[in-house]
């Protein structure tokens, strides 16, 4: 399979060769006793090695269940019922406890939402550094420091920080130790679940720039998972965008801006209000997401959709009742809803 | 006309540091007014102190010097001034999850303020509530009222919120960044209901640190820095034209969804609040204009622009300040 690629500005698109990582028709369930919830349900997605993957959605609609997903670490009561999470043909579903340990931090690693908080209180960032790399290779402790200290240089902090306690540390110093520790094993692909999401603006734009520039220069993947719709257009090679468990279009950043062919994705776009040019009326979008444990029928959408009238019309019936799928409506660019198939 | 006028308002903290004389200066000789069917935006990092300054106004705070003046007078230190006031000037808070009682229905939340303040008659409590519900767009009123906060949606918890800073029909609104803890597709539907309330002649002050809501919504703004205000000024002429280097850094750092992630200068440093501050200007060691007036002397908000003030010694200069400043080199 191949992947197409946006290109951003002044730069050439990476080559689609091979996934890195393919998700495969991904089921996630949370099951309790009265009711059992599908938080990712029929997902699949891949991911170009080099390639930045945005994925945006509002809260509870699966996004970091996927990406929790993808790394192996749901918890009860949340489990994988059915689908493949491939990493290079290798299915990762099937690892035994120990061969993910050693697949974790190598291959992908991730970055947490409130990552800042992840780093062990009691414990300098010298050592936090140097346990996690000697859990995977023979390195030794001064080596691993030398090398912790290159890392901390790359996201931009003195390397003297090194012998720093957390909390003498701002949650955005924090922040970017755990992004230098997540691309100290160099891994492949790094999972970013709303990594700047906390932090104030400057600081985010900072750590992002950072992120991009280190992108450039590794060549690691990014599946980069966040609300923030206008910062992925900025970021990311592609977008996916999911609501209530499914992903309902998938397209090039820029495509999906000049060109977005979902109601949701549309929606979306018209609820951030724009820095420059006229201040026009935005509309959002009416209602709230569905509740995962009931979600609507047919098209999830339909209860929100500007699209959806109701009346006794085949469109109507379609909307209420059939799930849609995704489907090619451009080179790359993929969505699923029933006005795309009526050819609306 | 201004229905409320804050001046010169400064609060400080104590800080710890030796027999605990360190103190924060967490908002630091603020001056402004809220006028009648406008939204005054309060725009900052975490820490600039924008939330204080919104606490200062709701007097959750006493301040440490200056005053805010309501309706042209100082208000008073009596229950009966104090109640008044709290009528006439309501909080809307950030998170909607927080600020209502999880066991009182909705209609208990919006029917209490009328009784306390004597708005409504008993009769008419049940006819006001709804009219409420339905100004904030919750319908069907009758159908809300009798519901949990739990069985809401965030920004349905939000609107109800937003009513029950209604019941008293208040003069002024203080809004402390009531759309950051809801969902992208429902932030919306609250900004252009505070775009509608205005149009009833209430003075919003919207606090907030994301500058495309505040231009969306606000007819002016104040940027805050380190306890300071260090721009004010009409959105648009602010955002299309910043005087002050922080409000173009933020306003460059703000994604705008065009591609590309265009590098930009950055040079470390917090917007918070400073303990002790040395004088001059605060935003000097992240400055790419700093020149050396800019260490020995703190800037004053200077009208450099029509209605446009800024806290810069370089793009705002002090008539009195421009000739010594021509006359140095720049460092």
């Amino acid at each position: 399979m191949t992947v197409a690629l946006s290109t951003l500005p002044g730069e050439a698109a990476p080559v689609a060769e091979r996934p890195v990582l393919e998700v495969e028709e991904l089921v996630v369930e949370y099951a309790s006793r009265s009711r059992t919830t599908r938080a990712v349900d029929g997902v699949s997605l891949a991911i170009a090695p080099g390639e930045i993957v945005g994925l945006a959605g509002e809260s509870g609609c699966g996004k970091s269940t996927l990406g929790n997903a993808i790394m192996q670490v749901l918890r009860p009561p949340a489990r994988i019922a059915s689908g493949r999470v491939l990493f290079h043909g290798e299915d990762l579903v099937r690892l035994s406890g120990e061969q993910l340990r050693r697949h974790r931090w190598r291959n992908v690693s991730m970055v947490f939402q409130s990552a800042m908080n992840a780093l062990n209180p009691v414990l300098r960032v010298s050592d936090q550094f140097v346990d996690m790399m000697r859990s995977h290779e023979r390195v030794s402790k001064r080596d691993a420091v030398g090398r912790a200290g290159e890392l901390l240089e790359l996201v931009g902090i003195d390397r003297r920080r090194l012998r720093a306690y957390p909390h003498e540390l701002s949650g955005g110093m924090r922040q970017r130790v755990i992004i230098a520790m997540a691309l100290a094993l160099e891994p492949e692909l790094v999972i970013m679940d709303e990594p700047t999401t906390a932090l104030d603006v400057v600081v985010q734009r900072e750590i992002l720039q950072q992120v991009r520039e280190l992108q450039r220069a590794r060549g690691f993947a990014v599946l980069f998972v966040t609300h923030d719709l206008s910062l992925l257009l900025e970021l990311a090679h592609r977008v996916a965008i999911m609501y209530a468990g499914e992903i309902v279009e998938v397209a090039p950043a820029a495509a999906l801006r000049d060109d977005a062919r979902h109601p949701y994705t549309a929606g979306l776009l018209s609820s951030f209000p724009p820095l420059t040019g006229p201040v026009e009326r935005l509309s959002g979008i009416p209602g709230s997401p569905p509740d995962l444990a009931a979600p609507p029928s047919g098209c999830r959408f339909h209860p929100r959709c500007p699209h959806c009238v109701p009346g006794d019309t085949a469109l109507h019936r379609r909307q209420v009742a059939e799930r849609p799928v995704l489907r090619e409506v451009a080179p790359g660019h993929l969505v699923a809803c029933h006005l795309v198939e009526e050819g609306l | 006309m201004s229905v409320l006028e804050v001046r010169g308002l400064s609060k400080e903290f104590g800080a710890g540091g030796v027999l605990h004389r360190a103190r924060l200066h967490a908002v630091d000789d603020v001056s402004f007014s809220l006028r009648p069917g406008r939204i005054t935006a309060l725009a900052g990092e975490s820490g600039s102190g924008k939330s204080t300054v919104a606490r200062l106004i709701a007097r959750l705070y006493d301040p440490t010097a200056g005053k805010v003046l309501f309706g042209g007078h100082v208000v008073g230190r009596r229950r009966r001034d104090a109640l008044r006031y709290r009528s006439q000037v309501q909080l809307i808070f950030q998170d909607p999850f927080g600020s209502l009682n999880p066991a009182k229905t909705v209609r208990h939340h919006l029917a209490r303020p009328l009784r306390i303040h004597g708005l409504a008659s008993r009769r008419d409590v049940r006819a006001r509530v709804e009219e409420l519900l339905e100004t904030v767009g919750l319908v069907p009123p009758a159908a809300i009222a009798d519901k949990y906060p739990h069985e809401l949606s965030g920004g349905q918890r939000q609107r109800v919120a937003i009513a029950r800073a209604l019941a008293v029909e208040p003069r002024v609104v203080v809004a402390d960044e009531p759309i950051s803890m809801l969902d992208v597709s429902i932030r919306v539907g609250i900004l252009n209901l505070m775009r509608d309330l205005k149009e009833r002649g209430i003075a919003f002050l919207y606090v907030t640190h994301d500058l495309a809501s505040a231009r969306y919504v606000a007819d002016d703004i104040l940027v805050m820095y380190a306890g300071q205000v260090v721009e004010q000024g009409p959105v648009d002429q602010v955002l299309a034209g910043p005087l002050h280097p922080y409000t173009r850094l933020l306003i460059e750092s703000v994604p705008d969804g065009h591609g590309g992630l265009a590098p930009i200068e950055l040079r470390r440093g917090a917007a918070a609040a400073a303990v002790d501050p040395a004088p001059g200007c605060r935003f000097v060691d992240r400055c790419p204009l700093a020149i050396g007036v800019c260490r020995e002397r703190t800037p004053a908000l200077v009208e450099a622009r029509p209605g446009q003030a800024a806290r810069c010694h370089v793009t705002a200069p002090a008539p009195t300040n421009r000739e010594d400043i021509h006359a140095q080199p720049a460092a």
